[in-house]
């Protein structure tokens, strides 16, 4: 048989391979294809699909095999406490993971292995980076259709898909560095697509320098990484030799953190890549470059927000989990920097999306809250918890992405404000509207949608280790989803359409739309306004769009390209919770997901919840009580028009978070504005006047003494004596006129023969 | 010793361009072509023979000097000449000889004002055996001469074919090395007249005096006589603050004279403490590591700054110069063999990459006669695979993994956490702290250099323009560096393959690690390794 039980997870690192040589194709051979050029980009993350698929398949019968038949029963009647029974039973058989490396190069003995480590983790999120990715590739077919750079579009896009698929089946953490940098950089080239305008520019090299600044921790937290290792083997007894294998890490922090090793090695660990995390994954206080990122295509919004780059964070943080875990006593059940930063930014990004006029703008914070979720659940100690909500929440955010596309593309000319272009589109565009509610109905977590098991688990897990607080925390994030997303809905799909011809900006409103929104986009500048960024945001795609032909017909539906990848993803967005549900005692994702960490006889943290009928009786009360204040306040209009107009302190609260608690002005204006100003500027200051000056007084002092010794030592006193001694003076003179003749050359040979005997006497008097 | 024609073979990579620079002189000044030819040829003959260098090197014995010569020299002083590569030398050789065959090419047709072509390439041609004769060098007064002789073509290349501030600018240059160079001298005869070889004579040998050690210097004048070499050196490099000579020159050298500047002449610095300062005096090196470092990180960190206040294409990379040749600085001043290594693949990488930078900014001057970066614009517009060069460059300058940049950068930072025994071990944690620093930084001007000169629309100065793209010379100039920063970058066991032996003789020599008393050696691995490749039962 040519294809064996493994012969896909042995060949995952086919998986990267395909999408990267298809963007070399694409780059270098795209032209000739024109358009076409998208099929080689579909056939290739097609391929790298077909292939996962594979991995799954495979790697699920691997797990069943060897989990055996007497383990499986267990498993599978596990629910209440016969869990704790589970754990009190000797450490299970873990599944071990598939892992070929060779030596990428050798350094004094220490080798650096490269190569694909599969297991569970690693295949779901193959399956989950290539479906996504497939489903964008087939869509922007239709969304990005005669785009300025087409063929660059699609090229970026499998060099993206390619680096984040090298990501995930990395074997080692430098080379998880090596993907992670790589994805960055495709989405710099992606939010960038249209750079002509300077807003979409700037907000490429926001995300860009944001994440690298949270990446001064991962190269750090990856350096400590390989001196974990060493730590560990030299306390073992050995030569102590580091590594970056993502194995020996987890191994090596497991065990230095339980022999009670060096805890603070693993603490700096810990913080430095929860730095890192922190930049890509958009966790407060680092979010910031997440809705700037709008200004790229929609679809690669779907891709970064749902599959790629922002997710690379939780899968650091899911991959060497360890670390965390024993640096920062995550075990204690006490406040830990991980859960305190995810428990923020879970509510400081939901506060974000309440104010929002811009659709993208409202789902990007929700994402920010909802990576929070994932982060703040890996600080919990809920790691099931967390990777099935990463799982989930990839289908339903990618579906609601997609769906915002299409409402811009075919129903609001390509705005993506809802309160001046959107409103009624539910009558114009029914297929979409369904689709969206679904996503929006995931989001929120209503009963038997995939959001609503993932959630739960997370806040189920909470609760069970302890971190009733972040519980509570949690479920206040679940009040303000249901809250903003219902406003969502009503303003897009509810009231009447304000967009196009049809609304009392008037007939002229497209017009004046593109002729403002164009000088917007080119006197804008490193001040952008929320606002103003918006309007920045349509020039862009105004401009870009200018000849779609059924650009500026009134709402309709989208067609088949574009509806088939939410229609797919709306059944995801339920189907996908049913992996993973302690009520209905289904612990298949955890089972099939749960890596082997080395040594983990007292390290577990990959069980399920345990089933209690309160906890989804509140998170479904949390998404009620949310819709409802939603529902009176945007759409019943409970306390009138424009309260926060009229209420003080309301206003100031509005306002606090329109301007995004002030972070923007803090970092654009204060620090990079600060550093790129007065302190470049001072340093290039001092390198011009202080620095440069101490040669240039130098070179005059010089120039001085040697004026001094010429007047009046040698003119006067040299000479004097020459002068006044007749004889001798003429062979001397000559050796005088000799040294004066200025050429460079035979004066250095002067300085050089001067020090030469300077050196002789420091060695003579030594 | 080397026999037969693998004993010729160094002195012929050196001494070549010589032969090519007296053909030059007798051709007549207007037959530029044939002026042109004979240079092109002389320097791939060159490049020819260093690769055959390259080619019979023996890289299972790196650490070995190979296709050594020792021939008495100036009997009086012991001075001999004494030529040999090591793995440390190899690839800078190469470098050398190979940066120079693409400057002669891509001068082809960007001759800059005063033209005069023979004279222009006469200077490449002396220029090279200098920067060649340096890195085969193993005799103090030997790499002395070498090390001088290149300062003078690229004084006049400065000071004859460069902007309008190029006096100033080629003045200060030479003033500069030349301080320098006297220090370093002085270090040189304190050496001569402080060390004995093992046959009690006294040497400018490197080798040998490597082998005798400190030779009873006391510390205190060790102390002195590395400080010498290291101003020596740090002017070279350039470090902080030796440094305020090198924006200028960059800025005012015709572009060919900054390729070779930013890609060959900085790293005879560099190459001077890994090859002299480190080896010959560790003690002192240990004494100065600490001060090395901390110069090093104000470089990255200053230089950054520095290319952030720029408003001038040219003068940024110039600035950026200062930082990244920080990182090659602070690997070495680790003094750990992880760190010269990563120096020493800093040095090549940092050739290539600013290397290319300064091409494109000639390219850029050369077609809109400004580098004002407020007056640029939408270069991917108008010249759609410059500016795709220029991306390039800027992703590799600033270390994205994959390409060259990167493996010049992350290992210095490592072995940072981890210097030399007796080291502070605090004090170099803050430096790599710094140093990652830095590297937001490097992305910061980059990219907002990319974002002012490519991104956006072109100057309504230049909507009319037509604007040449990339063009078959500069597609045979810079295709070369371009190929070759992406393979060291994916497969950079090439370079450390080569320098890895060299550095670590030099640095277990030099810098011993202090075994802890009772460790077996064996039981390297905690675990065993079953686990980790599996053999899966099929």
């Amino acid at each position: 048989m040519l294809m064996n039980h493994f012969w896909f997870l042995d060949h995952a690192w086919l998986i990267p391979l395909i999408p990267a040589i298809s963007y070399a194709v694409i780059l270098l051979f795209g032209k000739r294809y024109g358009e076409r050029a998208a099929w080689i980009g579909l056939a290739s993350i097609g391929s790298a699909w077909v292939l996962a698929l594979g991995t799954v398949v495979q790697w699920i019968s691997h797990v069943n095999d060897s989990e055996g038949a007497e383990a499986r029963g267990v498993v599978q009647s596990i629910g209440g406490m016969v869990r704790n029974i589970r754990l009190a039973a000797e450490s299970k058989l873990h599944v071990e993971p598939i892992i070929h490396s060779t030596t990428w190069f050798q350094n004094n003995g220490f080798k650096l292995n490269v190569g694909i480590q599969i297991d569970g983790l690693a295949v779901m999120m193959l399956f989950v980076v290539t479906t996504i990715s497939l489903l964008v590739h087939f869509y922007s077919t239709e969304y990005l259709k005669g785009d300025r750079r087409f063929n660059h579009y699609y090229a970026a896009l499998s060099l993206f898909s390619a680096s984040m698929l090298f990501l995930v089946v990395a074997s080692s953490t430098l080379q998880l560095l090596a993907g992670w940098e790589l994805v960055g950089l495709c989405s710099f080239m992606l939010i960038g697509h249209w750079w002509e305008e300077k807003p979409n520019s700037n907000a490429a090299l926001k995300a860009f320098l944001t994440t690298r600044t949270g990446d001064i921790g991962l190269l750090t937290g990856v350096i400590m990484t390989f001196f974990v290792v060493q730590k560990y083997a030299t306390m073992a007894g050995g030569k102590g030799t580091g590594s970056f294998d993502i194995m020996k890490v987890n191994e090596a922090a497991i065990g230095l953190g339980e022999h009670g090793g060096s805890k603070s090695l693993l603490f700096w660990c810990a913080a430095a890549l929860l730095l890192a995390i922190m930049g890509k994954s958009g966790q407060f206080p680092l979010h910031t470059w997440l809705p700037d990122a709008m200004a790229g295509p929609t679809p690669v919004s779907a891709l970064i927000h749902a599959a790629t780059m922002v997710v690379a964070g939780v899968y650091l943080g899911a991959r060497v989990y360890p670390i965390f875990y024993q640096g920062f006593h995550i075990a204690g059940g006490t406040i830990n920097p991980m859960a305190a930063i995810g428990g923020a930014t879970v509510i400081i990004g939901a506060g974000l999306a309440f104010v929002q006029n811009d659709i993208k703008k409202v789902l990007a914070y929700s994402t920010i809250s909802q990576l929070g979720y994932m982060v703040m659940a890996l600080g919990v100690g809920a790691w099931t918890a967390a990777i099935f909500h990463l799982f989930t929440h990839a289908f339903f955010k990618a579906n609601l992405f997609l769906g915002a596309g299409s409402v811009s593309h075919s129903g609001a000319n390509h705005s993506f404000d809802m309160k001046h272009d959107m409103g009624g589109l539910r009558k114009y565009m029914p297929k979409t509207f369904i689709t969206f509610m679904i996503g929006t109905a995931a989001l929120i977590g209503i009963p038997f949608t995939a959001g609503f098991f993932s959630k739960d688990e997370i806040l189920a897990v909470a609760g069970e280790n302890n971190f009733t607080f972040f519980k509570y925390l949690g479920l206040v994030g679940a009040v303000m989803t249901a809250c903003y997303m219902t406003r969502c809905v009503y303003l897009t799909f509810f009231g009447e359409y304000r967009g196009g011809h049809a609304d009392a900006h008037g007939a002229g409103h497209d017009v004046g739309h593109d002729v403002g929104h164009d000088t917007h986009a080119y006197v804008s500048d490193d001040h952008a306004t929320p606002i103003h960024d918006d309007h920045a945001a349509h020039a862009a795609h105004d401009l870009h769009d200018a000849h779609d032909d059924h650009g500026h017909h009134g709402p309709h539906e989208s067609n088949f390209p574009i509806l088939a990848p939410l229609f797919f993803l709306s059944f995801m967005s339920i189907a996908s919770g049913y992996l993973l549900s302690p009520m209905l005692k289904i612990e298949k994702f955890a089972l099939w997901v749960e890596p082997h960490f080395g040594d983990d006889k007292h390290f577990n943290v990959f069980e399920p919840g345990v089933f209690k009928a309160i906890d989804p009786i509140l998170a479904v009360a949390a998404g009620v009580v949310g819709m409802l204040l939603a529902y009176a306040f945007y759409w019943k209009k409970a306390y009138g028009e424009n309260i926060t107009e009229r209420n003080g302190a309301l206003r100031a609260g509005k306002n606090f978070l329109v301007n995004k608690y002030y972070l923007d002005v803090l970092y654009t204006d204060i620090i990079v504005g600060g550093v790129k100003g007065p302190i470049a500027q001072a340093a290039y200051w001092v390198n011009q006047n202080v620095i440069d000056n101490v040669l240039r007084y130098t070179g005059k002092g010089a120039a001085g003494a040697a004026q001094f010794v010429y007047k009046y030592i040698d003119q006067k006193g040299v000479d004097g004596v020459y002068n006044g001694s007749a004889s001798g003076a003429g062979a001397l003179g000559g050796l005088a006129r000799k040294l004066q003749t200025g050429r460079v050359q035979l004066y250095a040979f002067t300085v050089l023969f001067g020090l030469g005997a300077i050196a002789l006497l420091l060695v003579i008097f030594n | 010793m080397a026999h037969g024609f693998d004993a010729w073979i160094l002195t012929l990579t050196t001494f070549t361009p010589i032969v090519g620079l007296a053909l030059v002189l007798l051709i007549p000044k207007v037959e530029e072509e044939l002026i042109k030819l004979v240079t092109l040829l002389t320097t791939l003959v060159t490049l020819g023979f260093s690769l055959y260098v390259l080619k019979n090197f023996d890289f299972d014995h790196t650490a070995k000097l190979q296709f050594e010569v020792k021939k008495t020299w100036i009997e009086v002083i012991n001075s001999n000449y004494h030529i040999g590569v090591d793995g440390i030398s190899l690839p800078m050789l190469v470098l050398s000889a190979f940066i120079t065959v693409l400057c002669v090419i891509y001068s082809w047709n960007h001759f800059p004002e005063p033209h005069n072509v023979k004279a222009f390439l006469a200077l490449i041609l002396l220029l090279e055996v200098g920067m060649n004769g340096t890195f085969i060098a193993q005799d103090l007064i030997l790499f002395f001469i070498f090390f001088e002789i290149v300062l003078l073509p690229m004084y006049f290349m400065i000071g004859v074919w460069g902007g309008p501030n190029r006096e100033y600018a080629s003045i200060k240059f030479f003033l500069f090395t030349l301080f320098g160079s006297a220090l370093m001298l002085l270090s040189f005869l304190a050496i001569f007249f402080k060390v004995k070889n093992g046959q009690g004579l006294h040497t400018f040998d490197i080798p040998e005096l490597i082998a005798a050690g400190k030779g009873g210097i006391t510390h205190g004048v060790q102390l002195i006589i590395f400080g010498g070499m290291f101003i020596g050196f740090a002017i070279k490099v350039p470090m902080f603050p030796f440094h305020t000579w090198l924006p200028d020159a960059h800025t005012e050298a015709p572009t060919v004279g900054s390729v070779l500047l930013a890609a060959i002449l900085l790293k005879l610095g560099t190459y001077g403490f890994i090859r002299i300062a480190l080896p010959i005096l560790p003690e002192a090196a240990k004494s100065w590591a600490p001060w090395i470092g901390l110069l090093a990180v104000i470089g990255i960190i200053y230089g950054a700054l520095g290319c952030l206040a720029q408003t001038d294409m040219k003068r940024l990379i110039a600035f950026s110069s200062v930082s990244h040749m920080g990182y090659v600085m602070l690997g070495i001043a680790s003094l750990t063999s992880f760190g010269i290594n990563a120096a020493v693949f800093g040095m090549v990488a940092h050739g290539l990459i600013t290397g290319m930078l300064f091409f494109i900014a000639g390219s850029v001057q050369h077609t809109f006669h400004t580098r004002e970066m407020s007056r640029l614009g939408g270069l991917l517009t108008q010249a759609p695979k410059m500016g795709w060069i220029l991306g390039f460059c800027a992703m590799a300058s600033l270390g994205l993994p994959g390409l060259a940049g990167f493996w010049g950068e992350f290992p210095a930072i490592l072995s940072v956490f981890k210097p030399a025994d007796g080291l502070s071990l605090p004090v170099f944690r803050t430096y790599m702290v710094i140093a990652a620093i830095g590297t937001v930084l490097a992305a910061g001007y980059l990219l907002w250099m990319l974002q002012k000169v490519a991104f956006g629309t072109p100057k309504d100065e230049w909507k009319d323009t037509h604007v040449h793209d990339v063009g078959p010379q500069e597609w045979m100039a810079w295709l070369p560096l371009l190929l070759l920063i992406v393979v060291l970058g994916v497969v950079p066991g090439l370079m450390f393959k080569t320098t890895d032996g060299a550095v670590k003789q030099m640095v277990d020599k030099a810098f011993p690690t202090k075994v802890e008393k009772g460790v077996a050696e064996k039981q390297p691995e905690a675990k065993s390794p079953a686990i980790y490749v599996k053999h899966l039962g099929r």
